[in-house]
């Protein structure tokens, strides 16, 4: 929950309640500017939701199917509410971004049980990029097989949506050796190529597993290469990058570049630095729903402006 | 997706690798026993002198533990057999930096084995964790 949410109701509180922890961050476009929204809000609240906007898209993140250590022996049932929560939004967003960590160990039956429950989502399409526990399996090939229809397997792809223009980028495959994700000259080559010619004014939304920008280099939290990328995003009026891979919201505004990562739906990870490395976290139970959670976008058509809200299961 | 294809290839080097291991293992252990036996013959000085960190071709294991390789470097004879045991509850794999051996993700309890035939010096890290790298030195 944020801390947008004061007064009110017995209704929110029961959702709260009901609401499993994380959920996610719905985002909405206004102005040419994304803003974040708080996700139960936008389900508890119909008239201040269909004033915000159009429902862009939603944000869901390290799902972790396979996952079932203490920290959430039920990554499985945590989704499943997120799902639900996703699905009771008042005005359904027609797309979901997964910004990875589909699975736990890319095990073909872990695969298997994450499509079955992201089916039930009612959108029109799911949009996904790898995390590096999507691409573990000793041949490469399992989420490949699964959803590299939409970048012909390469991982990275590009798609338009009500006039804005998302990318999809990979940078869990090429690591470099000194601890941080990349995304190589060729994926860099195609994406000068992909903005070459598109007006200033367009909308862009870029999606990608570890976070485009260094948060903690020590747990290799960042992507050596990103700044390649923002070279080629900067002219631009409105860019919102997205990430997930450290389970928990961290924002960063530079220029006209919004940076965020979402929470996760299965269990939530220390601050950057606390402990030995950004392993599960155990929280207590009542704490868990408060840890979880999805962000989405909704659109503003006049000014446009994108909306970004961070919603937790409780 | 080249780097893909380029893996698949590796997998099959190494499956190669794998079948003639065992042979390659016994001309390693008769090749020590002859020095040995060279070395006794010439009143075993020079065989003596050598440090007790000497490679052997004994197996050896290496364990994860707190996102970390114990121990993160190690030195061993060519045909070692060594083996990884993750004891983090977080997954984590053996990569080698220039693709020579993957393993798939290890869980907790899980381990992977190489032999390693070839001397030289091998680096790698856990591709989901790439901050932890090791290094391996096969004489």
């Amino acid at each position: 929950m944020s801390d947008q949410d004061p007064i009110v109701p017995s209704r929110r509180r029961a959702l709260r309640c009901l609401a499993f922890g994380g959920a996610g961050t719905l985002f909405t476009l206004a102005g040419g500017v994304l803003t974040p929204v708080e996700l139960a809000l936008a389900v508890t609240d119909r008239t201040a939701a269909a004033a915000a906007g159009v429902p862009l898209f939603v944000q869901i993140s390290d799902t972790h199917i396979g996952f079932n250590k203490e920290a959430n022996p039920d990554v499985a049932g945590t989704l499943r509410q997120t799902i639900e929560l996703v699905n009771a939004m008042p005005a359904s967003p027609a797309l979901v971004l997964h910004t990875g960590d589909i699975t736990h160990l890319s095990r073909p039956e872990e695969f298997d049980t994450a499509a079955q429950l992201l089916s039930q989502l009612r959108v029109t399409e799911l949009h996904t990029t790898p995390g590096e526990h999507d691409v573990a399996d000793a041949s490469v090939t399992e989420y490949f097989n699964r959803y590299g229809q939409a970048s012909d397997r390469r991982g990275y792809y590009s798609f338009d949506h009500q006039g804005v223009h998302f990318i999809g980028l990979i940078n869990v495959l090429n690591f470099k050796a000194n601890g941080l994700g990349a995304l190589g000259p060729t994926q860099l080559q195609w994406l000068e190529a992909d903005l070459k010619g598109r007006s200033a004014s367009t909308p862009i939304v870029v999606f990608a597993h570890m976070p485009l920008w260094t948060i903690y280099e020590p747990w290799g939290w960042g992507t050596a290469d990103a700044d390649q990328a923002m070279g080629y995003l900067r002219r631009f009026g409105s860019v919102t990058v997205l990430n997930g891979h450290i389970h928990q919201i961290v924002q960063k505004v530079e220029g006209h570049i919004t940076f965020h990562t979402a929470r996760s739906s299965a269990y939530p990870q220390p601050t950057a630095g606390d402990g030995p490395g950004p392993g599960p976290l155990k929280v207590a139970a009542d704490q868990l729903p408060k840890m979880l959670g999805v962000s989405s976008v909704t659109v503003q058509r006049h000014p446009k402006t994108l909306l970004l809200t961070d919603t937790t299961l409780a | 997706m080249m780097t893909i294809q380029a893996s698949i290839d590796r997998m099959a080097d190494i499956n190669r690798f794998a079948t003639t291991a065992a042979v390659r293992r016994l001309r390693v252990a008769s090749a020590l026993v002859v020095c040995a036996l060279l070395a006794l013959a010439s009143g075993g000085a020079s065989w003596a002198a050598e440090p007790a960190a000497a490679p052997s071709a004994a197996d050896s294991s290496i364990a994860i533990r707190n996102f970390m390789f114990e121990p993160m470097s190690l030195v061993v004879a060519a045909g070692t057999k060594v083996t990884w045991k993750n004891f983090d509850g977080e997954p984590h794999t053996i990569h080698s930096i220039d693709d020579a051996f993957r393993s798939g993700a290890l869980d907790q309890n899980d381990t992977f084995s190489f032999q390693f035939d070839k001397p030289g010096t091998y680096r790698y890290a856990c591709s989901i964790h790439p901050q932890m790298i090791a290094t391996i030195v096969v004489r």
